[in-house]
C-alpha cells in the first residue's frame, strides 16, 4: 500500500456495541489534511457516538482509530486533545459560571510550560505566559465577535454566541482536526450564514481539518467537500454535496424518517 | 467446636445488628431512589422514633407493641414534614445543595433533641422481654426474637405495599423516572412525601427495637447507625429494596464478626472499609447495574 | 514592575500590618488570655477553610473528611516534637508531608466517585483515620497524646496562615487553578479541552490535606494535650460550614466564614446546643436563600472601591 498522502485521521472497521445494540458498525473513513468533511444522517444514526469515539470519551468494541498514522485508542479524552483534536459538543458544554475570557484561557492548558512552583511563588515563567495566554485569547474571542462579551459570565450569552464560543474555545486547544457538533443547532438563518463564513475563514488562517456534524443542509452543503452519509450506524453513502444531493439511498433515508429541511 | 460455638453466637447477635440496619437502610434506599438524595437526617429520624417509644412506655405507660406503632406513625409523619419544609423547595436545586440541607436537619435534630430532653442517656424500662433461652447450646435472648418477628413482619408488609398496591407502582415509577411518572399522571409530590413516610416509620421501629435491644438510647445515637445504615444501602446497590435488606445483614455479620474476634474498637471502622471498597470495586452495589454518564 | 506583582505586594503590606496591630495588642496586654486563643483559632480555621475550599469549592468535589487529615499532622507534628525534639517548623512540614500523602494515596482511587458518593467516602475515610490513630498506643490511644510543648503563638498562625492565603490565590489564579475550576464547571468539558482530570483532583486533594496538616500541627502545639476526639466528622462538618457560608470558591469567603463560625462558637460555648442549632438553621436557610454563600465565586479585591483603591495603588488602569 504505497500510499503518499497519509490521511491525518483514519478509521479501520470501527464498530461501538451498547448492552447488545451496535450503534456503530464498520466504520470506515479517513480525513486528509486540510478538508472540510460532513457527517449527516438522521436523528440516532450514531453521529454523536462517532465524535465520542474519536475523542475517547467511548472506547471501540472492535477497530482502529489512527490520527496520522498512530493508533489513538484507549487514550483518555484529554490526552487525545493533546495530540490534536479538539470538539465542541451538541448539547453546549460551557463553563458556565466563569468569564466568556476564562472559558477560552482554560483550553490553553496543555500548552502551558510553567510548573507549580512556578505558579505559586509567580516566577520564571508564569508571567509571560499568563500574558501570552490572556492576549491569545481576546484575539480569538475577537475573530469570534465575542470581544465585548469577555468579561460576561458564559450562561448570560445568547444561544448563538455560546456555539460560537464554545468553537472558539475548541480552537484555544490548538487542535489539527476541529470536531463541530451541529454547531448552528438553534441559530437563525442570519447567524448559520455568518458561522459558514466563520468556519472558513478560521480553517484557512489556522490550517484546520474540519470533521461537521449538522442538520442544516444549508450549511453542510454549502461548506462541506466531502460528506458521508450515516444510517443506524452504517455509512451508507459517500462523496461530493452533489453527489450525496442526487443519491437515492440518502434521500430514502432522510424522508423515510424525517423530512429534509 | 468453641470457635464454632463462637462464630454461631455472633452470627445470631449479628444477624439482629443486621436487621435494625436493614430497617433503616429501607428508608434509605427508597429515599435515594425517589429524589436522588442521601438524607444524612435518616439516623436522627431513627433517634426520634426511639425517643418517642421511650416516652410511649414510660410517660403514657404502654406496653411495648402500641408504644412501637404510636412511634411508627408519628415519626413517619415527622419525616413528611421534615421533605415538605426542607426539602420540597430544593426540588430543582443542585444536589450538593440538598446534601448540604440534609446535614443541617441532621444537626436540628440532634441538637434540638438534646435540648428538650438533654444529652443524658436514658434507660428504656423493662418491657418483659428480658428473658432467654437456649437453642443447641446457643443464646437466644427475647428481643432478637421480637427483632427477627418484627423486621420480617414489616418487610412483608413493604413488599406487599410496593408490589401490589398503586401507591407502590406510583412509588416505583416515580424512582423510575420522576418527571416521565408525573407526565403519566402521577402526584410526584404525594409519592415522595409517603416514601418518606414509609421510610421514617421503618426508622422508627428500628429505633424502639434498638432501645429494646440495647436499653439505653442518647440524642447522638443516630449518627452512626445512620452512616451504617446507608453502608448498607450502598453494599446493596443503593435504590433497590432487596438489596438494603441483604446489605443491611451482612455488614451487621461483618460488624459482629470484627467485634468478636478483632477488636471492638475496629467495629466502625469495618463499616466504613467496607464503603470503600464497595465504592471502588462495585459503586452500584451486589444487586446494581452500572451506568454511564450520557456525553 | 508588573502591576499584579505590585498587587501581591500590597497585599503583603496589608497583611503585616494586620499582623502588627494585632501583635500590638497582644504585647501590650489589651486582648485577654481567651481571645487570645480564639484569634489564633481564627487563623488556623482560615486555614483549614481555605484548604478545604480548593478541594470543595475551586475543583468541586465534595470532600467532609478535612478533619482527619488535620489529625494526620497533628499526631505527626506532636512526635517530631515531643519525641524527636524537632523544632515546631519542622514538625509543621512533616505534618504537611504526612497528610499530603496520605491525602495523595486516599485521592488516588476515592476521587473517581462523584458527589454524594465522594462526600460520604472522605466521610469514611476521616472516620478510619481516627480510628487507626485510637489503636496506635505509641500515641496515646483514645486517651490522647499528653505533654506536647506549647510552641503555637500569634506570629506562627498568622503567617502560616499568609502563606495558605498566598499559596491558594496564586494557585487558583493560573493554568492549573483554571483547570481545577473546569473540573468544577463540567468535567466532561474539562477533559475535552486537555485538562488531566484525575491529576487535577488528585492535586488539590493533596494540596488541601498538606495545608490541613499544617493547621493540624499548629492546633496540637496550641494544647497541651491532643485526643483523636477533637478530629471526628463533627469537627470536618465544622469546617464545611466555614467554606459552605463563607462561598464555595471564594477565598475572602473562606477567611469571612471561618470568622463568624469561631466567633459563634466562641459566643455561645457555654451553650453548645443553641450553638448547634444555629448552625443547622444557617446552613438551611443559606441552601434556600443564598446556595453561593456570603462571597458566592466573589473576591473582597473584585468589589469596586476596593478595585479601584488596589488600581490605583498599583498603578493599573481599569478595564
Amino acid at each position: 500500500m504505497a500510499e503518499n498522502k497519509k490521511p491525518l485521521l483514519k478509521t479501520e472497521d470501527v464498530s461501538e456495541v451498547f448492552g447488545g445494540l451496535k450503534a456503530v458498525s464498520d466504520f470506515n473513513f479517513y480525513i486528509n489534511r486540510g478538508e472540510l468533511i460532513g457527517l449527516i444522517g438522521p436523528n440516532g444514526a450514531g453521529k454523536t457516538t462517532i465524535f465520542n469515539l474519536i475523542t475517547g470519551v467511548y472506547i471501540p468494541t472492535t477497530g482502529e482509530i489512527l490520527l496520522d498514522g498512530e493508533s489513538i485508542v484507549g487514550l483518555k479524552p484529554y490526552e487525545i486533545t493533546q495530540r490534536g483534536i479538539a470538539r465542541t459538543f451538541q448539547n453546549i458544554r460551557l463553563f458556565s459560571e466563569l468569564s466568556v475570557l476564562d472559558n477560552v484561557k482554560i483550553a490553553y492548558h496543555c500548552h502551558v510550560k510553567y510548573g507549580l512552583l512556578e505558579t505559586v511563588f509567580r516566577m520564571g515563567r508564569y508571567f509571560g505566559e499568563e500574558d501570552d495566554i490572556t492576549e491569545q485569547s481576546l484575539k480569538l474571542l475577537k475573530i469570534f465577535k465575542l470581544s465585548q462579551h469577555a468579561h460576561e459570565v458564559a450562561k448570560n450569552l445568547p444561544y448563538g454566541a455560546q456555539r460560537r464560543l464554545e468553537i472558539a474555545r475548541a480552537l484555544a486547544a490548538q487542535p489539527k482536526l476541529l470536531l463541530l457538533d451541529e454547531p448552528a443547532a438553534g441559530m437563525n438563518p442570519q447567524e448559520t450564514h455568518e458561522l459558514m463564513e466563520m468556519i472558513r475563514w478560521i480553517r484557512k488562517q489556522f490550517g484546520l481539518t474540519v470533521l461537521l456534524i449538522e442538520h442544516d443542509m444549508s450549511l453542510v452543503m454549502g461548506i462541506c467537500e466531502r460528506i458521508y452519509v450515516l444510517e443506524y450506524g452504517v455509512i451508507i453513502a459517500e462523496g461530493t454535496p452533489a453527489e450525496i444531493q442526487n443519491n437515492p439511498e440518502v434521500i430514502r433515508a432522510y424522508l423515510g424518517t424525517e423530512a429534509v429541511n | 467446636m468453641d470457635f464454632f460455638h463462637q462464630l454461631i453466637q455472633q452470627l445470631i447477635n449479628g444477624v439482629s445488628l443486621g436487621s435494625i440496619y436493614a430497617l433503616i437502610a429501607l428508608g434509605y434506599t427508597m429515599i435515594y431512589g425517589i429524589i436522588k438524595l442521601i438524607n444524612f437526617a435518616h439516623g436522627d429520624i431513627y433517634m426520634v422514633g426511639a425517643y418517642l417509644g421511650f416516652f410511649g412506655v414510660t410517660v403514657a405507660g404502654l406496653s411495648i407493641f402500641p408504644a412501637l406503632l404510636i412511634s411508627m406513625f408519628v415519626t413517619g409523619c415527622l419525616g413528611m414534614v421534615v421533605e415538605k419544609l426542607a426539602y420540597k423547595p430544593l426540588r430543582h436545586a443542585p444536589r450538593i445543595s440538598l446534601l448540604i440541607t440534609a446535614i443541617g436537619v441532621s444537626f436540628f435534630l440532634e441538637y434540638a433533641g438534646m435540648y428538650f430532653v438533654t444529652a443524658t442517656p436514658r434507660t428504656f424500662p423493662d418491657t418483659g422481654l428480658n428473658f432467654a433461652f437456649s437453642v443447641a447450646g446457643f443464646i437466644i435472648n427475647g428481643q432478637q426474637v421480637m427483632i427477627f418477628a418484627i423486621t420480617i413482619i414489616l418487610m412483608a408488609l413493604l413488599t406487599y405495599i410496593v408490589q401490589k398496591t398503586k401507591l407502590g407502582k406510583a412509588m416505583r415509577a416515580a424512582s423510575f423516572d420522576t418527571e416521565t411518572a408525573q407526565l403519566m399522571g402521577i402526584d410526584s409530590d404525594r409519592v415522595i412525601s409517603m416514601t418518606f413516610f414509609i421510610g421514617s416509620s421503618l426508622a422508627a421501629a428500628a429505633g424502639v427495637l434498638v432501645g429494646v435491644y440495647y436499653n439505653t438510647i442518647d440524642p447522638l445515637m443516630g449518627i452512626m447507625p445512620g452512616l451504617k445504615a446507608f453502608v448498607a444501602a450502598v453494599l446493596g446497590g443503593i435504590g433497590i429494596l432487596p438489596g438494603a435488606v441483604v446489605g443491611g445483614i451482612i455488614l451487621g455479620v461483618i460488624e459482629a464478626l470484627v467485634a468478636g474476634f478483632l477488636s471492638s474498637t475496629f467495629r466502625d471502622a469495618a463499616a466504613f472499609a467496607i464503603l470503600i471498597l464497595v465504592l471502588l470495586v462495585k459503586p452500584s452495589g451486589l444487586f446494581g447495574k452500572n451506568t454511564n454518564e450520557k456525553v | 514592575m508588573n502591576s499584579v506583582r505590585k498587587r501581591d505586594l500590597i497585599m503583603l503590606i496589608f497583611g503585616l500590618l494586620v499582623f502588627g496591630a494585632i501583635q500590638g495588642m497582644i504585647s501590650g496586654g489589651m486582648i485577654g488570655s481567651f481571645w487570645q486563643l480564639n484569634i489564633i483559632l481564627i487563623c488556623i480555621n482560615v486555614i483549614m477553610a481555605a484548604s478545604l475550599n480548593l478541594i470543595n469549592g475551586y475543583t468541586g468535589q465534595f470532600s467532609i473528611g478535612h478533619a482527619g487529615f488535620m489529625a494526620v499532622g497533628a499526631y505527626v507534628g506532636v512526635v517530631a516534637t515531643t519525641n524527636f525534639h524537632l523544632p515546631l517548623i519542622a514538625a509543621l512540614a512533616l505534618g504537611a508531608i504526612g497528610a499530603g500523602i496520605l491525602g495523595f494515596l486516599i485521592g488516588l482511587p476515592t476521587l473517581r466517585l462523584r458527589g454524594d458518593y465522594l462526600a460520604i467516602a472522605t466521610l469514611g475515610l476521616g472516620e478510619i483515620i481516627r480510628i487507626v490513630i485510637m489503636n496506635i498506643e505509641y500515641v496515646g490511644g483514645a486517651a490522647g497524646f499528653k505533654g506536647i510543648p506549647h510552641l503555637t503563638n500569634f506570629a506562627w498562625a498568622y503567617f502560616a496562615m499568609l502563606v495558605t492565603l498566598f499559596f491558594v490565590k496564586n494557585f487558583v489564579n493560573s493554568s492549573h487553578g483554571r483547570a481545577c475550576i473546569a473540573i468544577r464547571e463540567n468535567e466532561i468539558a474539562a477533559e475535552a479541552m486537555g485538562v488531566n482530570t484525575t491529576r487535577y483532583k488528585v492535586m488539590a486533594f493533596t494540596i488541601g490535606a498538606a495545608f490541613a496538616g499544617i493547621a493540624g500541627g499548629l492546633f496540637a502545639h496550641q494544647f497541651y494535650l491532643i485526643n483523636p476526639s477533637s478530629f471526628t466528622f463533627l469537627a470536618s462538618f465544622n469546617y464545611l460550614i466555614m467554606v459552605v457560608l463563607g462561598g464555595m470558591g471564594s477565598i475572602t469567603g473562606s477567611i469571612a466564614g471561618a470568622f463568624v463560625v469561631t466567633f459563634i462558637s466562641a459566643a455561645l460555648a457555654s451553650f453548645p446546643e443553641f450553638r448547634m442549632i444555629i448552625y443547622a438553621l444557617a446552613l438551611i436557610l443559606l441552601m434556600f436563600y443564598r446556595p453561593q454563600g456570603l462571597f458566592g465565586y466573589m473576591e473582597i479585591t473584585n468589589f469596586a472601591p476596593i478595585k479601584k483603591l488596589l488600581d490605583k495603588l498599583s498603578g493599573t488602569k481599569g478595564d
